[in-house]
């Protein structure tokens, strides 16, 4: 059974029809991908997830249950790393414990030991301004898994990186999935990048925002940091030509 | 983003040098002119007479110094305390707050020199009109300031707290109020500037002691060199109050100081 689940949900933003019956659902464990044009919608369904909008038909559910409105079952990694700019480091990953009312020594002792596996080693005391681009991403996502959430939202996490920056992210990221397999749901418009790290990937449609294919992923982890392998290749050429089609649609 | 908040305030020294020169070099052309023309020193005396009067005076100037400094750190300690109050009731209650808001501008636009005379009429000749008028004059700039700074959170980081499960509490403890240390500090600097001169006028206008009351001593007997020797004082004492919030903002602020590798 899925943990997560999204059925026929839509949403308008005054008069633009923003989501358009999206359907979508993850299981406990599943890395899933959602892969959209930008402006699709994608940080919208994170959105709804996170209590920010409400859908105005439709249902989620969690756990089988309808989602709660004040429902935070969720680590959320917004779009922009959202780092507090006043905040040291070790500071700004235990925030989600002392917003659930953990003490901040309490909260600096749980995450401390993760600092070595995010490589942010010796920058704890560090201001995120003088982070480079890379371990500030990597900051916000130890935030976010330092929350200890059942399932993690990541919003186009590695989408502000340089290219090669990006993909020694991506590749440490595999990494650090296949060892703790955290149910994830990420937002990219990044086809590699999906392909890269998804059990399953969703694709939406431009503005209203369809589900208009799911595929599955079959290639073999590790994916990345060797040759791409024929699997990944096909899945990568589908989905390109799944969004070069729906592109051309609207042309 | 934050164009209107300064970045960095002085590091340094070396980046004081220019300012040292100009003001070095406008009093040596007051001295300059006033030795060569001979003018009275009843209408402009030279900057070495003031400093002459000042240590000469120095026992008065410093018993009237301490009402001034008083009424100074009073009002503004006040001030302070309401400003902060009422910005984090305005926070919480965006109906309260376009309600009074007209009224703290329409506080801004009274003049001094009408209102003075009047709080010194109502509360007599003690700390309490110096006080109220000091706090009257800075409270507006720390308030504004304030409001504006909570205003100017970052929404992402708002929305992530409140995925995280944040209260409205929280919000602002964690995310809405460091976000308005820096427009905090701004209207903090403004207000100090015009905190002295404010302890100054509600002297001039009813006083018992006070700079203000030097001053006004000072012109009706026609020394024009005592008058700027008070002057002197007070401008040091707006330029130390200047220093000491310079300071503290360095340490409220020091993430904004620390190098940025972007
Ligand atoms: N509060 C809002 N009001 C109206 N339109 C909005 C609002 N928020 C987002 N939108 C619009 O909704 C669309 C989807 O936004 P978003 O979910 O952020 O897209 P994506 O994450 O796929 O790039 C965008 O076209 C955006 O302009
Ligand atoms: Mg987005």
């Amino acid at each position: 059974m899925s943990l997560l689940d999204i059925q026929n949900v839509s949403v308008t933003f005054g008069a633009t029809a923003i989501l358009d019956e999206i359907s979508l659902h993850v299981a406990k464990g599943e890395f899933v991908s959602i892969l959209g044009p930008s402006g699709a919608g994608k940080s919208t369904i994170f959105r709804l997830l996170t209590g920010a909008a409400r859908h105005d038909s439709g249902k989620i559910t969690y756990n089988g249950q309808p989602l709660a409105t004040k429902h935070h079952g969720f680590g959320f990694m917004p779009q922009r790393d959202a780092l507090m700019p006043w905040r040291r480091i070790i500071d700004n990953l235990t925030l989600g414990l002392e917003v659930q009312g953990i003490h901040r020594k309490n909260a600096r002792a749980q995450v401390t030991p993760l600092l070595a596996d995010f490589g942010l080693d010796g920058f704890a005391r560090h201001y995120p301004s003088q982070l480079s681009g890379g371990m500030r991403q990597r900051a916000a996502l130890l935030r976010t898994i330092a929350q200890n959430r059942p399932v993690q939202l990541l919003d186009e996490p590695f989408g502000a990186l340089d290219a090669l920056t990006r993909t020694q992210m991506q590749a440490w990221f595999e990494m650090r999935w296949r060892a703790a397999r955290w149910t994830t749901l990420l937002v990219t418009h990044d086809v590699r990048e999906a392909v890269a790290l998804s059990d399953r990937i969703y694709v939406l449609s431009r503005r209203p925002a369809r589900v208009i294919a799911e595929v599955h992923v079959p290639a073999p982890r590790p994916r990345m940091g060797r040759r791409v392998s024929a699997e990944a290749h096909a899945v990568e050429a589908q989905l390109l030509e799944i969004l070069l089609n729906q592109t051309g649609e609207t042309l | 983003m934050q164009s209107d908040v300064p970045r960095r305030p002085g590091r340094g020294l070396a980046r004081g040098i220019p300012a040292v020169l100009s003001v070095v070099s406008a009093f040596l052309i007051w001295e300059t002119y006033v030795r060569l023309s001979g003018i009275s020193p009843l209408m402009l005396p030279a900057p070495s007479r003031v400093l002459d009067q000042i240590v000469l005076n120095r026992a008065l100037l410093w018993d009237n110094m301490v009402p001034t400094l008083k009424a100074t750190f009073a009002g503004f300690a006040l001030s302070l305390t309401v400003a902060f109050s009422l910005s984090v009731v305005l926070d919480f209650m965006p109906r309260v707050r376009r309600a009074l808001f007209p009224i703290f501008v329409v506080s801004q636009t009274l003049p001094l020199v009408a209102i003075a005379p009047l709080v010194v009429l109502w509360f007599g000749f003690d700390l309490t009109p110096k006080v109220l008028l000091v706090a009257l004059v800075t409270f507006f700039p720390m308030l504004v300031a304030l409001v504006d700074g909570y205003g100017a959170t970052d929404p992402e980081i708002e929305d992530l707290m409140r995925a995280m499960g944040a209260t409205r509490g929280q919000i602002f403890r964690s995310a809405r109020f460091p976000s308005a240390m820096p427009y905090f500090f701004a209207g903090l600097r403004i207000s100090i500037t015009y905190a002295v001169v404010a302890a100054i006028f509600a002297e001039y206008v009813g006083a018992r002691a006070g700079l203000g009351i030097v001053i006004l001593n000072a012109k009706n007997s026609f020394r024009p060199d005592l008058v700027l020797a008070a002057v002197v004082i007070s401008s040091a004492l707006t330029l130390v109050l200047f220093a000491i919030t310079a300071l503290l903002q360095r340490v409220v602020l020091r993430w904004r100081e620390v190098g940025s590798t972007r």
